[in-house]
């Protein structure tokens, strides 16, 4: 009797640790309460914000008018342009960048806008998909972006994109690397303060494809993403790889509300 | 690729002094740098620019390696004359583009 007594005392401790594990585990990492969320738009020079807020100084302009122009224009087997099904991009793509990654019945995965638009071209128009950071991609990509300009970030309330939300959480928390270090460290924990000469931002993906200065380009999230993992020291993840969208399905949901700045410009 | 973007105000007064805005897409490739398997690649960029207004050169420029992708090139003028602007960018390779703004002085 008394032994089994003890017994239940034990068990009831590993339950309390359990629970406080959980409770202190990576899933209830500090998040930045909502209003004090920036886009890394507030912190740029006043030369860079320049930049980005005149559509003719802003080069990403260029892919915008490139993507323009490939929405437009028939290709593939079935001899079909992407206006052929969506018409006047203006209207029918307003909105569309805000929600991406979105959980695709198709792929049963989740799917981001690069993969999305790869998936119209395979099925849709029967064409050979374009290849990731490809300047067609990226030109259709921003094009896409910037019917959303000026909108909240709005992820869809999708049940079937929630374990992809929580895996990217877990990714951005995760020490990952020889540094041994995750991106919450230095995005949740330390934005605001200096990583050697540069401002570490909050990391919010709010006007992706961005002009990286330091790219001399336009490149994607996952591209972005990249960078920041070889930084410390990790392998990155393949592009369109499911722990990639993941992390973008995260830091888009981690963006929620924030408006949408495609194309932006970053240094 | 897409056409060069020029930008000057709509209307412009006469003798006013106005910004013109000229953004070209190139790659601006220097020439000095090399691939992973140590080959060099060669250099491509845009080696001169210039600006006319109703014929008579207002502007120029010659460029270097140094000069970023995607050449972002302001400059300044007076209003005389409603016309035309004319803008032309030459290069390695052969690059050669054009482009036109009409200008309307009242």
């Amino acid at each position: 009797m008394k032994q089994s007594a003890s017994r239940v005392r034990v068990l009831a401790r590993c339950v309390a640790a359990i629970v406080i594990l959980s409770v202190a585990g990576p899933a209830a990492s500090t998040d930045i309460p909502l209003d004090q969320r920036r886009s890394g738009y507030a912190d740029l020079g006043r030369d860079t914000k320049a930049m980005q807020d005149d559509d003719t100084a802003n080069p990403a302009t260029l892919w915008v008018l490139d993507g323009e122009a490939l929405w437009n224009q028939k290709a593939g087997a079935a001899n079909r342009a992407c206006a052929d099904c969506h018409n006047d991009a203006t209207a029918s793509m307003k909105g569309v960048a805000a929600r991406y990654p979105a959980f695709s019945a198709a792929r049963k995965a989740p799917v981001d806008l690069e993969q999305r638009i790869n998936l119209c071209r395979t099925e849709q128009q029967q064409a050979t998909p374009f290849s990731f950071e490809s300047r067609e991609l990226l030109a259709l990509t921003a094009f896409i972006g910037r019917q959303s300009r000026g909108m909240p970030i709005a992820p869809p309330a999708d049940e079937k994109l929630k374990p992809a939300i929580e895996a990217g959480r877990k990714l951005f928390t995760q020490r990952m690397g020889q540094i041994d270090m995750s991106c919450a460290q230095c995005h949740d924990d330390n934005w605001g303060k200096q990583l050697a000469s540069s401002l570490v931002p909050q990391g919010h993906p709010t006007g992706y494809p961005i002009y990286r200065l330091e790219w001399q380009g336009l490149g994607s999230l996952q591209r972005r993403l990249r960078n920041c993992i070889i930084g410390m020291r990790a392998e990155p993840f393949e592009y369109g790889a499911p722990e990639a969208v993941a992390l973008e399905a995260y830091l888009m949901w981690r963006a929620r509300g924030l408006p949408v700045e495609t194309p932006g410009v970053r240094p | 690729m897409a056409r060069p973007l020029i930008n000057i105000p709509a209307k412009v007064k006469r003798g006013q002094v106005f910004e013109i805005k000229t953004l070209i897409s190139h790659i601006m490739e220097t020439g000095f740098r090399y691939t992973t398997t140590g080959q060099r690649i060669p250099r491509d960029i845009i080696t001169f620019f210039s600006c006319s207004y109703n014929g008579e050169e207002i502007f120029r420029a010659d460029l270097y390696p140094a000069i970023s992708a995607n050449p972002f090139l302001t400059f300044f003028t007076t209003a005389t004359e409603s016309g035309t602007l004319e803008f032309k960018w030459s290069g390695d390779n052969g690059f050669s583009e054009t482009a036109t703004a009409p200008v309307t002085v009242e």
